[in-house]
C-alpha cells in the first residue's frame, strides 16, 4: 500500500542521528513489546508479513508520530483483535475475560535460543523455471496496490537490470494476508541513481532492491 | 537534587517516572502480557529468554569475526561473497533475521550502504537488533535518493570518484558489507582486526577504525 512506511526518497526528515553508545533499547516496556511480538508470531496466528501490513496499515500521521516500538505495540493489539485470540475489551483492560483460543504453538524458554538461532528461512523449491536472468534488463511495474507489497513506490514504472537471481521465496503479498505462500522468484535488481532521481541523482550510483517476479516485466 | 525534585512538581519525562506511577504506554504494555500471559499465549521466562538473547549475546561483535575472517582468509573471503549464509555458519553464526545473507564488498571503487525503506530489515545474527536511526525516516528517506548527504551525517566524506550502491532490503535478503581493510594492519591476529570492525562499517555509514597512533592503544 502507498502508506507512511514507504519512505524511500521522502524530503523533510531531517538529518539523520546517531546515537553514540546506543542501547538495545531505551524503556523497559520497549524490551516487553519486542519479546511479546516475536513470541506471538512464533504462535503461528500470523506471520512476519502480515505483522509488516498491520504496521503499515496505521493511519500515516499516527505511523510518522508514533516511536518504532509504539508502531510494533499497536500493530500487535490490532492482530490480537483480529485474530480472535483476545477481545477489544480484554486488551485494555488487561484481564482476561473469554476462553483462550488454541495456537498451533508456544513459545517456551527450553530451545528457546537454539530455535532463534536456527532461523526460520523463507525460502522454498522452485516449481518453474525463472523468467529473468542476470543481465537482463526490466522494468518494475507501475501497480499501486492498495494491500501489502515489498515493491517501493521509487522504483516503480523504473527501467533496472537484474544483478542476482536470488532464488524462489514466499511471496508477501500474499502470505501476508494468509491467501497462501505463493512461492514465486525474487531478483536483486539494480537501478541507476539518475534512472530514480533524475539530475539530482548521485552520478555512478546505484540503488538495488529485492523485487519478486510480479512486480517486474521485461523491458 | 532539589532542582531535579523541582522539574517533577512540574511535570513528567515520559521515561522518567517515579513510585507505583507509570506512563500510559508502560500500563498498556504491561495489560497486554498479563493478558496474554493469562491465555497461556505467552510464557514471560521465553520472554525473558528473548530479552536477554537480543540484549546481551546477539550483536554487532558477531558481523566482525566474519569481517575479520575474510580480511586473512581470501578463500573464505570468496565463500563469503558466493554465497554468505553458508559461510558466515561456519563461524556458527546464523538465525533469525539472517537465513538469507548477502554479503556485498567495498573497493576503492564502489561503497555499499544497506537500507530499509519500507520498515526495518537488517541482519541480526551478525549486528543484532538495529539502531534507532536505521529504523527511523531520515535515513529511510534519504539513504536512497542522497547517500552522500547520509555519510556525511555520519562524518564520511568518500572520494568522488567512489561510486556508491546502495541495497534496500525490500525481501528476506539481508545485506552486510565488508568493508576494506584498514592499511598497515599486517600480522594483525583476527581478534585485533575485529576489534577495528564497526557495526556502521558493516552498514556501511561508517569506515573501520584506523590504525592506533601510539603503542598504549593497540589492540591485543
Amino acid at each position: 500500500m502507498n502508506g507512511a512506511q514507504d519512505l524511500g526518497g521522502a524530503h523533510g526528515f531531517g538529518p539523520v542521528a546517531p546515537e553514540p553508545d546506543e542501547p538495545v533499547f531505551h524503556a523497559a516496556w520497549e524490551r516487553r513489546v519486542f519479546a511479546m511480538a516475536m513470541a506471538m508470531g512464533y504462535t503461528g496466528a500470523w506471520n512476519l508479513d502480515g505483522s509488516r501490513a498491520t504496521r503499515e496499515s496505521l493511519p500515516p500521521a499516527e505511523y510518522l508520530s508514533s516511536s518504532y516500538y509504539e508502531i510494533w505495540l499497536k500493530a500487535l493489539e490490532q492482530q490480537v483483535a483480529a485474530t480472535g485470540l483476545a477481545t477489544q475489551a480484554e486488551i485494555e483492560t488487561g484481564k482476561s475475560t473469554e476462553p483462550a483460543k488454541p495456537v498451533a504453538r508456544v513459545l517456551a524458554r527450553d530451545g528457546l535460543e537454539a530455535r532463534f538461532r536456527a532461523g526460520f528461512p523463507s525460502s522454498r523449491a522452485a516449481d518453474a523455471p525463472a523468467r529473468f536472468a542476470v543481465g537482463d534488463s526490466v522494468l518494475a511495474r507501475n501497480i499501486h496496490p492498495t494491500g501489502h507489497t515489498r515493491l517501493p513506490r521509487y522504483v516503480r514504472g523504473r527501467r533496472g537490470r537484474i544483478v542476482r537471481v536470488d532464488g524462489v521465496f514466499v511471496f508477501p503479498d500474499t502470505n501476508a494476508y494468509r491467501t497462501g505462500e505463493n512461492p514465486t522468484w525474487l531478483y536483486t535488481v539494480a537501478f541507476t541513481a539518475q534512472e530514480l532521481w533524475g539530475e539530482s541523482g548521485d552520478p555512478g550510483g546505484l540503488v538495488t532492491v529485492a523485487a519478486f517476479e510480479p512486480y517486474l516485466d521485461p523491458a | 537534587m532539589s532542582h531535579d525534585h523541582a522539574h517533577h512538581e512540574h511535570g513528567h519525562h515520559d521515561d522518567h517516572h517515579h513510585g507505583s506511577e507509570i506512563s500510559p504506554v508502560e500500563a498498556r504494555v504491561r495489560a497486554l502480557e498479563s493478558l496474554l500471559t493469562e491465555k497461556g499465549y505467552v510464557d514471560p521466562a521465553a520472554l525473558d529468554a528473548l530479552i536477554e538473547l537480543y540484549e546481551t549475546k546477539v550483536g554487532p561483535h558477531a558481523g566482525a569475526r566474519v569481517v575479520a575472517r575474510a580480511w586473512v582468509d581470501p578463500a573464505y573471503r570468496a565463500r563469503l561473497l558466493g554465497d554468505a549464509t553458508p559461510a558466515i555458519a561456519e563461524l556458527g553464526i546464523g538465525g533469525r533475521g539472517g537465513e538469507h545473507m548477502v554479503v556485498v564488498e567495498n573497493t576503492p571503487e564502489i561503497h555499499n550502504l544497506v537500507v530499509c525503506t519500507l520498515c526495518s530489515c537488517y541482519p541480526w545474527p551478525v549486528l543484532g537488533l538495529p539502531p534507532i536511526w536505521y529504523k527511523a525516516p531520515p535515513y529511510r528517506a534519504r539513504a536512497v535518493i542522497d547517500p552522500r548527504g547520509v555519510l556525511a551525517d555520519f562524518g564520511v566524506t568518500l572520494p568522488e570518484t567512489t561510486r556508491i550502491t546502495v541495497w534496500d532490503s525490500t525481501a528476506e535478503t539481508r545485506y552486510m558489507v565488508l568493508p576494506m581493510r584498514p592499511a598497515q594492519t599486517e600480522g594483525f591476529s583476527e581478534e585485533a582486526l575485529a576489534a577495528l570492525v564497526t557495526r556502521d562499517s558493516m552498514i556501511g555509514t561508517g569506515l573501520p577504525k584506523g590504525i592506533p597512533t601510539t603503542p598504549l592503544e593497540m589492540p591485543v
